[in-house]
């Protein structure tokens, strides 16, 4: 199929209904609307089913029920909307059923502002709701992974049973590049044993996150954990560029990352060793190849839109062995690679502590 | 021969006494014996009386009774 | 001797967890009871709510799920949409159904859903030991109410089948009460026809079910129901609200 010009979160809800999307329940945000407008279009005249919820909570239970039911769901928001969905995501992965969340972040705290930002990582991949849960957390760095990455979030649902965030901001879903959809991307149907589609000639099945017997719910929460674990192991997803020879390795994802690229690109103009890294994957974090890169003399430099937060997981993989900076803006102001470039260079010749 | 039987399952019943209110014959009383669960389950005190009428049935939460009977219908 | 009443198919065999009395496992038996009757247990996906009647998954024998506090509605319309050919219904009580699932619940009558939901009314929160519910009657006692439920204080009681009558959305309103067997038997045909109306897919069917919290109302079971009678009754009246088979002259 030819290449077509699409705005990210058009790419994104395409990519969707090709992967065999059966339900899609929203409600309106800036500046996620272009998905559910895309949607309500396109869904119900292929096989699916659109829905405005009466509110982020109803939507985000909505999909509960339709992932129970067995079907292949997604939602979408942005962050204030996110926060109110954290209960239902939270249900979500105890009662272990796949869906894809699209979070199209923009600044906070609060009501905060419709500009692209990052603010929304801790909540993303630390849990965000109550209780002891992880979602698989993906982050698109252009329109072309918005949508491959779609399609790999419903795979990544459907195979580990569990919720899938894609992490994607103002810029990324609001901008226009060349997108190809390859011809047939139906994916292989998982069987879903579990799911509540009536008794016939079987156990009933039941949908469930309560435990208040302490020792089963013990065991339950064992089990989950080491599906985390296996997680962990199978599905880390990055991309480096010039990492070997680097003397500064610039961290970031989503725009953040496109913005670093700029920065390193200009480096390496002036002849300075820099390196790019890009986690895909935000959880699970990519730490073992970090701390594979991490060697004294070698520096960090973490690009954000946000007050510090992916930092941590940096410094938490290179476990000091390398020194790990900071790179940011707030508030709904994208870094240029000027700024990175000039805090690369401050490292460099050893101008910050 | 009575009409109707009333069977209990004691292992049920909580000792509610919603059926004992409920059955226009007075057939039914709590008993003295005690379950498993601790509660004094209920009897049929007066076997002969009952018609079947599964009133007392339909008052139970706890389906603890089944209801014979000698006509077919339920009416 | 013939069989003339039995537990119905679509109950489990585990004992239920509510106190003695409950009326809450009686209104569970007429559910059983009207899916036993349409023959619809295999097709049919229940969702439970929270508060006393959350267990409710391990009670009905048919595919369920489990809905966080207030979502049923919600939950429900999730599964429906994707299994249009399912039945569906919730089980709520008034502070899951009534206060923090006001929206879904408002919303999902609005649209019409095809789905049947059971309100269980016992205008106290049974689980958390007996706080005001949104349809505490005024002057009752609950332990968030200890001087009773006073207008100035906490307004009125939300009447919920009156509310939901004023949408255009739902097919099939009505409120019934289980304070004796007379009434529990109307209530079993009220239940039975809000899934017929969903077998049918002419949209949204509530049945309100007025229902005892004898331990946290601090009476006897017998006691309870009496008092249902005498109090809630009258607030509540008891009747048919919206029935859209009713102007079809069915």
């Amino acid at each position: 199929m030819a290449k077509v010009l699409m705005k990210g979160n058009e790419a994104l809800s395409e990519a969707a209904i090709r992967a065999g999307l059966k339900a899609f329940y929203g409600y309106p945000i800036t500046p996620q609307n272009e998905v559910p407008a895309y949607m309500a279009e396109h869904l119900p005249l292929r096989g699916g089913v659109y829905l405005q919820a009466e509110s982020e909570v109803s939507a985000i239970n909505m999909v509960y029920g339709a992932a129970g039911a067995g079907a292949r769901v997604m939602t979408s928001s942005s962050s204030p909307g996110i926060s109110l969905k954290q209960e239902g995501i939270s249900y979500i992965a105890a009662a272990q059923l796949p869906c894809v969340i699209v979070n199209v972040v923009r600044n906070g705290p609060g009501l905060g502002g419709i500009q692209p930002a990052q603010g929304d990582y801790f909540q993303a991949v630390k849990g965000g709701g109550h209780g002891d849960y992880r979602l698989i957390v993906l982050a698109p760095g252009n329109v072309q992974e918005m949508a491959d990455l779609t399609t790999l979030g419903f795979d990544l649902a459907d195979k580990w049973r569990n919720p899938v965030m894609i992490l994607s901001d103002g810029i990324l879903g609001q901008m226009m590049e060349p997108v190809e959809f390859s011809e047939n991307q139906e994916t292989v149907k998982v069987e879903k044993p579990w799911a509540t589609t009536g008794a016939v000639n079987r156990e009933r099945n039941v949908v469930n996150s309560l435990d208040i017997i302490p020792e089963t719910a013990e065991k339950n929460m064992t089990a989950l954990l080491a599906k985390y674990d296996r997680i962990k192991e199978e599905e880390v997803r990055w991309q480096e560029d010039n990492t070997e020879d680097a003397d500064v390795i610039l961290v970031g994802y989503g725009t953040s990352a496109r913005v670093a690229r700029s920065a390193m690109e200009l480096a390496r103009k002036e002849g300075l060793k820099v390196g790019l890294f890009r986690p895909i994957t935000l959880w699970p974090f990519p730490e073992q190849r970090l701390r594979e890169l991490a060697k004294p003399g070698r520096k960090f430099l973490a690009v954000e839109m946000s007050a510090g937060q992916m930092i941590e997981d940096v410094r938490l993989a290179v476990n000091g062995i390398s020194p790990v900076y900071l790179s940011n803006r707030l508030g709904g102001m994208v870094p240029t690679p000027e700024d990175v470039l000039k805090k690369t260079r401050d490292i460099v010749e050893g101008r910050v502590n | 021969m009575p009409r109707g039987e009333v069977i209990v399952n004691s292992e049920l019943c909580k000792e509610c006494s919603l059926c004992v209110v409920a059955c226009p014959q007075d057939v039914l009383a709590i008993g003295k014996a005690i379950n498993s669960k601790g509660y004094h389950s209920v009897e049929a005190v007066a076997p002969e009386k009952c018609t079947g009428c599964t009133l007392c049935a339909v008052m139970c939460p706890d389906v603890v009774l089944t209801i014979r009977r000698k006509s077919p219908e339920r009416k | 001797m013939n069989t003339v009443f039995q537990k119905p198919e679509t109950l489990t065999d585990v004992q239920m967890h509510y106190c003695p009395g409950c009326t809450h496992g009686i209104i569970h038996r007429l559910v059983a009871e009207a899916i036993d009757s349409l023959g619809v247990r295999e097709q049919t996906v229940g969702v439970a709510s929270v508060g006393c009647s959350v267990f409710a998954y391990d009670y009905f024998n048919c595919d369920m799920q489990q809905a966080a506090h207030g979502r049923a509605p919600a939950v429900a319309t999730g599964i429906k949409r994707v299994l249009p050919e399912s039945i569906v219904f919730t089980y709520q009580g008034d502070g899951d159904l009534a206060s923090i699932g006001m929206a879904e619940i408002v919303h999902a009558a609005a649209r019409g859903e095809n789905i049947t939901v059971i309100f269980v009314n016992n205008a106290i929160y049974g689980m958390t030991s007996g706080q005001m519910a949104p349809t505490s009657l005024l002057g009752q006692k609950t332990a968030t109410s200890p001087r009773g439920r006073t207008v100035e204080e906490m307004g009125y009681p939300i009447k919920v089948c009156e509310l939901l009558a004023t949408l255009d959305g739902p097919a099939y309103l009505t409120r019934v009460s289980t304070h004796d067997s007379r009434h529990v038997l109307q209530a079993g045909k009220a239940i039975k026809k809000a899934f017929e109306i969903q077998q049918q897919k002419k949209g949204f069917a509530l049945v309100e079910v007025l229902s005892t919290c004898s331990v946290n109302w601090g009476m006897t079971p017998v006691n309870a129901l009496k008092w249902m009678e005498e109090n809630m009754v009258p607030y509540y009246p008891l009747g048919v609200y919206r029935d859209v088979t009713a102007k079809e002259g069915n």
